[in-house]
């Protein structure tokens, strides 16, 4: 396990100290030092946190898991971006290799109204899940399945339900809206159910319901400006939330006679 | 003492689980709603258990330690999962996947499991299709496979290089229908901390939320575990660096026996450790051995640059020593294999601890296209990670731990020696005997939840008359005090060495003396090393912050202390294995050609240890299970 002979990094942390939802929070100022270029950002926190515990000090609460960038559980704003500065990376697949000795480094979590503190740089991202338990989910009981090739699905539909269904929800579109607006996310689970044939029969419900829960989280309208898609770790294509805007224009449409412009009195 | 009786259904290994199916005791669909079942674990495992069974009335609890279901760690399987629909037309059966399964688990795993879990494979890909996975396709639109190591059909279904995302996502939306039907109540950041047994029944849990701090009691009328596995006992793993054995040590400590902990699987290609600070390992899938060839130089201790050595001066091994399986030999022989090489001084990269993974052939043959096609997303992480660009100059990899096969013991039915207690998925030790074979976690994962803990636990239910608990009992008072006073010690030792300390240093005994080859005397020193750093580790380790908050360290710290007692048990039970069979080496037992020798006359059966204490002193009983092979007769396993 030799280290490896690359420079080494002394970096200055500016990192947001928030004791819970309530408290005010501020900066802290950290140093990073003998920092090497082939850590992750994480293993980086990871120095720093040992080095605050050894001097007796509480060190910063943030949250991460797999280290390879799929679970979505990593959300550190750094240097004002999401994930930081790389594109199509989550903080914990950022690398050190990409600052420069002597930088000072911001780190914040992720901010939106939907999204409250929990300690420092941790936040309460519940409101996507219930978000999914509204309808972002195909209704079949296990057991009543017929062959997996019975419908055959065309390679394009099946590949473009893929790139969308690899949202891995971690919450960066919304950190980087203006709006904090969450429709990247409910955009790309619309568009995944919605290109299989298997999610048709709940294809306007569920635009329905999913799009509700969202603006009843408290997040922020969509104008458009495309910062989510841009900030998205795996790219998730802006072209989702035409494709949901379209199916929740359609679902209303078609929803009329059974909604309250019925009550109204047509 | 806990008895092993496997239960395992009378019949040919065809007919068992359909006749067990007829012959286990139902609960009426009215009474269904009566019962409460508490599942911990939200992976592929658990969450398809959480809905399955919700879906069938019960009133689920499920728990997990991350902010959300959608992230256990099953999300990070990359390859695939293996059904046998014969799709392919090569030649594929439920016979055999179960014969390949039993063979590449080197004949140390329950024949009637594994015949079961072949039979219920096809199923789960019906399932999975259904809830709207994305698994890759052909043009004509149907399903696409690919082949996994230790088999030689293609079997294995899989979305791009995220078929476990892909799987998991399935489950969770499952699972948050339910949660939306009423039908399961989700409790996400909550650590099971004990089990609480009432009248020798497994009757409920206790857990700190890990936002307040809060120790919270929970009942019901059975538990489900679905926590996974225990491979960060080495610290450096490729398991996500929440993943842990806390759960399930608890319940062994109730008296749940452990199974075969020694039996760890080394997956052959990761991303080698490049430094000390480094905090996980990164798998490269296995799939990767379909297009890519491994090899190493010829002289030893070559440090040109790849390009510029000639395939003449190459050699690739896996090729050269398995000509018929060549480079998808399976896991455990081909990690060792990297092992030799390097021992040997034909390492590559700067630390010499690496192999090369080349995928210039390939690139040649299908086109840089093709080749990103199917691995895209592994060769861009594989670029983040190193800074090294696998489209021009092979990849560097090297066996890290990956997956435990070993696991709470459970019987046919999936319940462990606790009464009332069923464990899932990689948490339980059933199916993968000593060696995992590519592609067969996801699917025992869903097995297990989707189609085999329905079935069983209605006949756990039926068949014992369970009196109504309520958290108000003594046995949740106990066990809430106990807990309690655990957090407060370590909040109180004020030493000086942190939780990743004592881990990192644990890790490096388990990783030495316990990994890719054991012999008897580095297993010895490794059980009074860990017995050593145990007695450190209480007198010294540094938890600092309070009870009331969100305190990961805290949350660290009773994982390490569960560590430090599991490892000594892993390093016990390979020490009593005199033997080497699938992802377990012993030096002292190996053919002239450096395989895995086995001995099928006294070590043919499954190690089960009871926890035992006698003040502060740890011991372990140990009782045997005996594999009885009816089907698939015990042969050396050959890959040549």
């Amino acid at each position: 396990m030799s280290g490896s002979s690359k420079e080494k990094l002394n970096l200055k942390l500016k990192v947001w100290r928030q004791k819970g939802p309530n408290d005010k929070g501020e900066f802290m100022e950290y140093d990073a030092k003998d920092i090497s270029t082939d850590m992750s950002f994480l293993e980086m926190l990871d120095v720093m946190n040992n080095d605050l515990i050894r001097n007796g000090k509480d060190p910063v609460e943030f949250d991460h898991d797999c280290r390879e960038g799929i679970c979505g559980a990593c959300s550190l704003v750094v240097n004002g971006s999401p994930h930081g500065p790389e594109v199509a990376t989550t903080t914990c697949q950022l690398h050190m290799r990409k600052f420069k000795d002597g930088e000072t480094i911001y780190v914040e979590p992720f901010r939106a109204k939907a999204f409250p503190v929990v300690r420092d740089l941790v936040v309460d991202r519940s409101s996507f899940d219930r978000i999914q338990q509204a309808g972002g989910f195909i209704s079949v009981n296990t057991g009543n399945a017929q062959d997996a090739n019975a419908i055959a699905v065309a390679k394009d539909n099946a590949d473009a339900a893929f790139e969308a269904a690899a949202c891995i929800g971690c919450g960066a579109c919304v950190a980087a809206c203006k709006n904090a607006s969450a429709s990247l996310f409910v955009a790309a689970k619309i568009t995944h159910l919605g290109l299989l044939p298997q999610g048709q029969p709940e294809r306007d419900k569920r635009a329905l319901a999913m799009i509700a829960q969202m603006d009843a989280e408290g997040f922020g309208g969509c104008t458009n400006t495309g910062a989510c898609s841009a900030t998205c770790p795996k790219e998730i294509s802006l072209e989702t939330i035409a494709k949901m805007n379209r199916d929740y224009l359609v679902a209303t449409v078609r929803d009329r006679p059974k909604s309250e412009t019925l009550g109204a009195g047509i | 003492m806990a008895k092993l009786d496997a239960k395992i259904p009378p019949g040919s290994v065809q007919e068992k689980w359909e006749k067990h199916k007829f012959d286990m005791k139902l609960v009426n669909p009215a009474n269904k709603r009566k019962f409460d079942i508490i599942v911990v674990g939200t992976g592929l495992a658990g969450a398809s258990a959480a809905s399955s069974l919700a879906e069938l009335g019960y009133n689920v609890k499920s728990f997990c330690i991350q902010d959300s279901p959608r992230r256990a760690h099953s999300i990070a399987a990359q390859g695939g999962i293996n059904a046998a629909k014969n799709y392919p037309n090569d030649g594929d059966s439920i016979y055999r996947l179960f014969y390949d399964t039993v063979k590449g688990g080197d004949f140390r795993a329950r024949e009637a499991n594994v015949y079961r879990l072949a039979e219920i494979s096809t199923h789960i890909i019906d399932h999975c299709v259904a809830l709207g996975v994305p698994f890759a396709r052909e043009y004509g639109g149907l399903l696409s496979n690919r082949s996994f190591g230790g088999a030689q059909v293609s079997r294995t279904f899989y979305a791009r290089g995220q078929t476990g995302q892909q799987l998991l996502l399935g489950a969770y939306s499952s699972m948050m229908r339910q949660v939306a039907l009423g039908k399961v109540q989700s409790y996400d950041r909550r650590e099971m901390l004990d089990l609480v047994m009432v009248d020798g029944f497994a009757r409920g849990i206790t857990c700190r939320n890990l936002v307040t701090g809060e120790i919270e009691s929970h009942a019901g009328h059975a538990v489900v575990l679905a926590t996974g596995g225990y491979g960060n006992v080495f610290y450096l793993s490729t398991n996500a660096k929440n993943s842990n054995v806390t759960a399930s040590w608890r319940c062994h400590k109730k008296g749940a026996s452990f199974a075969n902990p020694c039996f760890t699987q080394i997956h052959p290609t990761c991303i080698p450790v490049s430094g000390d600070y480094q905090s996980k390992l990164t798998l490269m899938s296995e799939s990767l051995r379909n297009d890519g060839r491994v090899w190493v130089p010829k002289a030893k201790g070559d440090k040109r640059h790849p390009s510029e050595i000639p395939d003449a001066e190459r050699d690739y091994y896996l090729e050269r020593v398995y000509p018929s399986f060549g480079n998808l030999a399976p896991r455990d022989v081909s990690s060792r294999q990297a092992k030799f090489r390097v021992d040997e001084g034909h390492g590559v990269g700067e630390t010499g601890i690496a192999v090369y993974l080349d995928f210039r052939d390939a690139i040649k043959r299908l086109g840089q296209a093709a080749i990103s096609e199917k691995y895209g997303n592994l060769f861009e992480m594989y670029e983040k990670i190193t800074g090294e660009n696998p489209y021009r100059q092979p990849m560097r990899i090297y066996p890290a731990v990956h997956y435990t096969m070993g696991g709470l013991w459970v019987d046919y039915n999936l319940m462990s020696t606790i009464p009332g207690l069923h464990v899932l998925g990689e948490a339980n030790f059933s199916d993968h005997g000593a060696n995992r074979l590519g592609a067969s976690a996801l699917m025992q994962g869903l097995a297990d939840g989707y189609f085999v803990i329905p079935n069983t636990m209605g006949h756990f239910l039926a068949s014992n008359s369970l009196k109504p608990v309520t958290t108000e009992h003594d046995a949740f008072k106990a066990s809430r005090d106990e807990v309690k006073k655990r957090l407060d010690q370590f909040l109180h030792m004020k030493g000086k060495r942190t939780v990743d300390d004592f881990h990192r240093a644990l890790g490096h005994i388990m990783w030495q003396k316990v990994g890719m080859s054991r012999n008897a005397k580095g297993l010895k020193e490794a059980i009074s090393e860990i017995q050593k750093l145990r007695s450190e580790f209480w007198q010294d380790v540094r938890v600092p912050g309070e009870m009331n908050y969100k305190n990961e360290e805290l949350e660290k710290a009773g994982r390490v202390s569960d560590f430090l007692e599991l490892g000594e048990l892993m390093a016990l039970d390979a020490l009593t294995r005199e033997e080497s069979c699938g992802g377990h080496f012993r030096d002292e037992f190996q053919t002239p050609d450096n395989e895995a020798k086995r001995d099928d006359t006294n070590f043919c059966h499954v190690a089960a240890w009871d926890y035992k204490t006698q003040g502060s002193q740890i011991s372990w009983a140990l009782e045997k299970e005996a594999l009885e092979f009816e089907n698939v007769h015990l042969a050396t396993r050959s890959y040549k």
